[in-house]
């Protein structure tokens, strides 16, 4: 597992796409929370960092899908799975390795939105004035969307040996456990019954809770389930490609 | 027995892809696996390195089942897949330091690797990325991760593809050196290098084994039909070459007659008197070699009959 995710680590940093993710994520969230005028704290007034952690979440859905969509197609399409797999490696070590290798990188892009939180603590009047917890919590919430947004990357890459399906299944499959349940819970099926139910299917209503500072075991229990789903149907559509 | 393969089968949907081979490998031994395309040489190899797992039979490798410690099979094979998958984005020397890393080689990895890259003739290449290596150069990138961790069986499927003719000598005598204290299993389509390496010899065709003797059991074989080689300073009528004492058949080949005989007799000495006789300048004369390739193609062609 350390062997793999090392290599995983090294293919990211020593290669264009790794560094253009991070500035691309940076410029993108920079933009959001102190140009862009609608967005910007700056124009809002109020010490927050809720820019950041509405704008993120979208620029996951694009940014782990680009990042993990090589993971394993690459490996399938060039053969080298094949050597992969004939090592004394388990299955499990393999995409284990990956997968944090994976949410490595995105703890990376996300370190260095701490200044944010730094001067924006010490634009607060007076100075700290910024609801911490919530800072903290939401920074938590924004790894764990990012934890789920790996498996489900990592999954779509090792169904397809193709690259680019795996990124656009991924998107698509990120975006639909990420928003299309608050969507769907709107439905008159739904509506004033289940509505609850069918909305904490989706990731962002535990985003939500998580945000606010509150870390509620129910939601890490979503997420650790979420994660291991998804690497379960990574294991599994390994296996099928052998027989 | 270093490796002992027992009935192995593997469907895919109906068509068997490999049907009831069974064979050994001893330590020691440099075993040849030929068959001609689809034959299913890299299907069986590909369940012998535990790629692919097999719909019957057992593979066991120094005494470990493949099914029940595959961990423990993996760690005692080398393998070098056909087609010679690499990391293309990864220099020679990362990638070595990576599978060294995955066979926990430790303190060791480090002289294991100047080794290797000493023995492939890699050191010149070792800080350039895989990518920008000619093939040949790439297939011994192939050949070095394979016998990185100094593994009892090496599996090599067409080790020598695409290498130039010094590079071949170089990598069939390693092969050769490797077999002394190694397993070998080696598939490749050309019978001078299953001559020149192979102590033994596979033949499958469409899934079945076909045979399983030593490399001189098998040329002795086909040394049912001799041919003689003669080439004459004047030109010479095949039927005239029929009446010699023990001529079967006679083909022209350019200038040179392939004069076959009835059963095993030498026809050497017909020939010279026969020249002789008539007034002819013999120019050549010499006994055709019976070839493996002879073999193989009377082996694996007579399947397709119905």
């Amino acid at each position: 597992m350390v062997a793999i995710y090392l290599k995983e680590l090294n293919a990211f940093f020593s290669s264009v796409i790794g560094y253009l993710a991070l500035i691309v994520f940076l410029l993108v969230v920079g933009l959001f929370v102190w140009i862009f005028p609608d967005t910007s704290v700056l124009e809002y007034g109020y010490a927050t960092l809720d820019g950041l952690f509405t704008t993120a979440p979208w620029v996951f859905l694009f940014l782990i899908p680009a990042i993990t969509m090589r993971m394993f197609s690459e490996e399938l399409s060039s053969g080298t799975f094949e050597l992969l797999s004939t090592r004394p490696l388990k299955e499990s070590g393999i995409i284990l390795g990956k997968y944090f290798a994976a949410l490595t990188m995105v703890l990376f892009s996300l370190l260095p939105t701490i200044i944010y939180y730094i001067s924006i603590y010490q634009l607060g009047s007076p100075i700290g004035n910024i609801d911490s917890g919530a800072t903290y919590g939401s920074y938590i919430g924004l790894l764990l969307l990012g934890s789920a947004f790996v498996s489900v990357g990592i999954f779509s890459s090792s169904i397809t040996n193709n690259q680019i399906v795996a990124f656009v299944l991924a998107v698509f499959l990120c975006f639909f456990f990420y928003m299309a349940f608050d969507f769907l819970s709107k439905l008159d099926l739904f509506y004033a019954k289940t509505d609850d139910l069918v909305e904490s299917i989706g990731i962002n209503a535990h985003y939500a809770s998580v945000s606010k500072g509150v870390l509620d075991t129910r939601d890490l229990i979503y997420f650790g389930s979420f994660n291991v789903i998804f690497l379960l149907l990574t294991h599994l559509s390994l296996q099928s490609r052998k027989w | 027995m270093s490796v002992q393969i027992s009935h192995l089968t593997k469907l895919y949907g109906s068509q068997r892809a490999v049907d009831d081979i069974s064979f050994q490998a001893q330590k020691g031994e440099v075993l040849g696996f030929l068959g001609p395309n689809g034959a299913g040489k890299s299907t069986t190899m590909k369940i012998i390195t535990g790629f692919i797992p097999q719909s019957e039979g057992t593979v066991t490798v120094c005494g470990h089942d493949m099914q029940q410690q595959p961990l423990e099979v993996k760690k005692r094979i080398g393998y070098l897949p056909e087609n010679n998958p690499l990391y293309y984005d990864m220099y020679v020397r990362e990638y070595l330091e990576f599978v060294a890393r995955v066979h926990k080689l430790g303190n060791e990895s480090k002289s294991r690797i100047s080794e290797m890259l000493e023995v492939t003739g890699l050191s010149p290449e070792s800080k350039k990325k895989i990518g920008q290596l000619s093939k040949g150069y790439k297939q011994r990138v192939g050949i070095a991760q394979a016998m990185l961790h100094n593994p009892e069986v090496l599996i090599l499927d067409e080790p020598t593809a695409g290498l130039d003719p010094n590079q071949l000598l170089e990598i069939r005598a390693l092969i050769q050196s490797l077999g002394k204290e190694k397993t070998v299993i080696l598939s490749t389509h050309i019978m001078q290098e299953v001559e020149a390496i192979c102590d033994r010899v596979i033949i499958i065709s469409k899934g079945k084994l076909v045979a399983d003797d030593t490399t001189d059991n098998l040329q002795q074989r086909a040394k049912g039909s001799v041919a003689v080689c003669v080439e004459f300073k004047e030109n010479v009528s095949a039927e005239s070459l029929q009446k010699i004492k023990g001529v079967k058949s006679a083909k022209q080949e350019r200038k040179e007659w392939m004069l076959f005989a009835e059963g095993k007799t030498d026809l050497r000495e017909e020939i010279s008197r026969y020249a002789k006789e008539n007034n002819l300048t013999l120019l050549t004369l010499k006994v055709e070699e019976s070839s493996l390739e002879e073999v193989f193609k009377s082996l694996t062609t007579s399947n397709f009959k119905p």
